[in-house]
């Protein structure tokens, strides 16, 4: 079920550069019920920003009713929320997240651009709980703008790429999966679009989840306005409800 | 006693309030949230003849206190709409007005005489001012006289009240108003969005993929009030307005501008339960302000300018 609450910040910090660790509490969390679902955020009490703002869930603890999300502070709405500190305007959990339940096989690959990485943590926690091989391959920018390479590896083994080659392997998380020979029999991904449609013609043999983002308005299915294309007759289908996780081949490229 | 209940052609409502076309979808999305049946009414999302897909994305941006959206009219045509979407509606005790859109004047005709023929449609709201579609819609809403002429004919074969969604994308919105009142229409509703744009700081390239788009939200609601105040002292029709609403204050202000009912637009997208919210609210604001009945403040503001008693 849908909440709309006031959250309590636990603790809000810097963990790269413009990259915002966001620890939250309330009761909202007991309804999250997969890995890759996502909240809307009022970032203050005024009318500019005018709407919420989709991020999506990092990691979840139901037993402390605390979930964690990680967001990048780069336009007006994000960076008035690093100045939050006392309680948010949380509505959540929305959409629908990836899938670990019903998975098959026995290894899974996470791939995750840049801010795209955050909603894999929780989704690899929870697959190597049910016993899978987890493996991590995580772009970023540079150096300054990785994050959670450590939480990751406690996890399994984790390929650091960079689009300036200032850490890990130069160039982008495809290039890394065939460096390193990256094999498996699920992918999930999450990242900036080109990356996606690159990830997926990558892994076209085998099953896949694919988390798409795209500029919101209602984040319950009402205003039409986050859209994607999808193949098949209705041509569009909504980031906020359909999704934002989708199956491989559901959506169309550029 | 009943503070808010209003009538209006066609619709016995039990307070003013409705969410507005477009932004409560066909009410499925928000009932998570609450009982529709406290709604006044229910301004539908729009529908045409045919299932439309929409405008590419970016379908939205934001602005200073307000957004963009140019969503195209994006919705399942006439015949599911009937067979889906309103009658899942009739679980409610809720009056729906049905918004019409068209490229032609035929498809208006054809859908306001449909969908006025379902049981729960109590009114149609004539949208001749979408400004995000490159056919019909604000084509109708700009010169007088084919407004005057669309709404004769809906008018001609609608069962139902028929209110007339006008453009503030005009230069003298009165003229529109007078116009569609010839035609035969038994209310207005006003306003819809402004057309606007944003750039990519960037790029110098509009953010929404159409270019242009509708601007909604508080930064509009001095242009709708200042509409209301003007047009409801030219002519008797009715008018629910919309524009910005976004409290219990903010309806007490169009209904002293002249409006009877108001609607909630954008202001559902950020907090689901603003509706309900309102409608709760507004008994003991009616109390603070030492009135009755809601309507014991319509048109309040009149008198003070100079467009007052200018109708003929």
């Amino acid at each position: 079920m849908i909440k709309v609450e006031k959250m309590k910040i636990l603790q809000q910090k810097e963990i790269a550069g413009n990259i915002f660790e966001l620890k939250l509490q309330g009761p909202l969390v007991n309804e999250i019920s997969m890995p890759g679902q996502f909240v809307h955020i009022k970032v203050n009490t005024a009318n500019d920003p005018l709407l919420r703002r989709p991020i999506s869930i990092s990691s979840y603890d139901k037993k402390q009713q605390s979930m964690t999300l990680i967001y990048r502070a780069s336009g007006l709405g994000t960076r008035e929320l690093t100045n939050q500190a006392d309680e948010l305007d949380v509505m959540g959990p929305l959409g629908s997240g990836f899938p670990v339940e019903t998975v098959q096989g026995q290894t899974a690959v996470l791939i995750g651009g840049g801010i795209g990485v955050p909603p894999l943590y929780e989704c690899s926690k929870q697959l190597k709980a049910r016993g899978m091989n987890v493996v991590h391959v995580l772009g970023f920018e540079s150096k300054e703008t990785v994050f959670y390479e450590s939480e990751f590896k406690e996890l399994g083994p984790v390929y650091i790429t960079t689009a300036d080659g200032s850490y890990g392997t130069k160039g982008f998380v495809t290039d890394a999966v065939t460096a390193f020979n990256i094999n498996a029999d699920v992918f999930y991904a999450c990242g900036p679009v080109p990356m996606l449609g690159a990830v997926e013609k990558q892994f076209d043999g085998i099953p896949g989840y694919i988390s798409m983002e795209q500029r919101m308005g209602c984040g319950i299915g009402a205003c039409l306005a986050c859209v994607c294309s999808v193949n098949g007759p209705e041509l569009y289908k909504k980031v906020c409800t359909d999704g934002p996780v989708f199956r491989k081949g559901e959506l169309v490229y550029g | 006693m009943d503070k808010l209940n209003i009538s209006l052609p066609g619709l016995e409502l039990k307070n003013p309030i409705m969410p507005a076309s477009g932004c409560f979808g066909f009410g499925r999305e928000y009932s998570q949230f609450y009982d529709l049946s406290i709604l006044g009414s229910i301004m539908i999302k729009a529908t045409t003849a045919e299932q439309r897909l929409g405008n590419p994305v970016p379908r939205v941006a934001e602005t200073s206190s307000g957004m963009l959206n140019a969503i195209g009219l994006q919705n399942p045509g006439l015949e599911k709409v009937l067979s889906t979407e309103l009658s899942w509606l009739e679980q409610f005790d809720l009056p729906v007005i049905a918004n019409v859109a068209g490229s032609m004047m035929e498809d208006y005709v054809l859908v306001a005489e449909k969908i006025s023929k379902a049981k729960n449609v109590n009114a149609l709201e004539l949208n001749i001012s979408c400004p995000n579609v490159k056919e019909g819609g604000i084509a109708f809403g700009t010169d007088p006289l084919t407004a005057k002429e669309l709404t004769a004919k809906v008018k001609a074969v609608s069962e139902v009240p028929v209110y007339v969604k006008l453009s503030p994308n005009v230069s003298n919105i009165s003229e529109m108003a007078l116009a569609v009142e010839e035609g035969g229409a038994d209310g207005l509703t006003m306003i819809n969005t402004l057309v606007g744009m944003r750039l990519d700081h960037k790029t110098g390239k509009p953010v929404i993929a159409n270019g242009t788009g509708g601007l909604s939200g508080p930064a509009i609601k001095p242009v709708a009030l200042r509409m209301v105040y003007e047009v409801s002292q030219v002519t008797d029709l009715p008018i629910i307005a919309m524009g910005g609403i976004s409290s219990a204050w903010d309806v007490i202000d169009f209904i002293s501008a002249g409006a009877s009912a108001a609607a909630v637009g954008t202001a559902n997208f950020v907090n689901p339960f603003i509706c309900k919210e309102i409608i709760e609210e507004l008994p003991a604001i009616l109390d603070e302000l030492g009135v009755d009945h809601i309507h014991d403040l319509k048109g309040r503001s009149w008198n003070v300018g100079k467009v007052a008693n200018t109708r003929a």
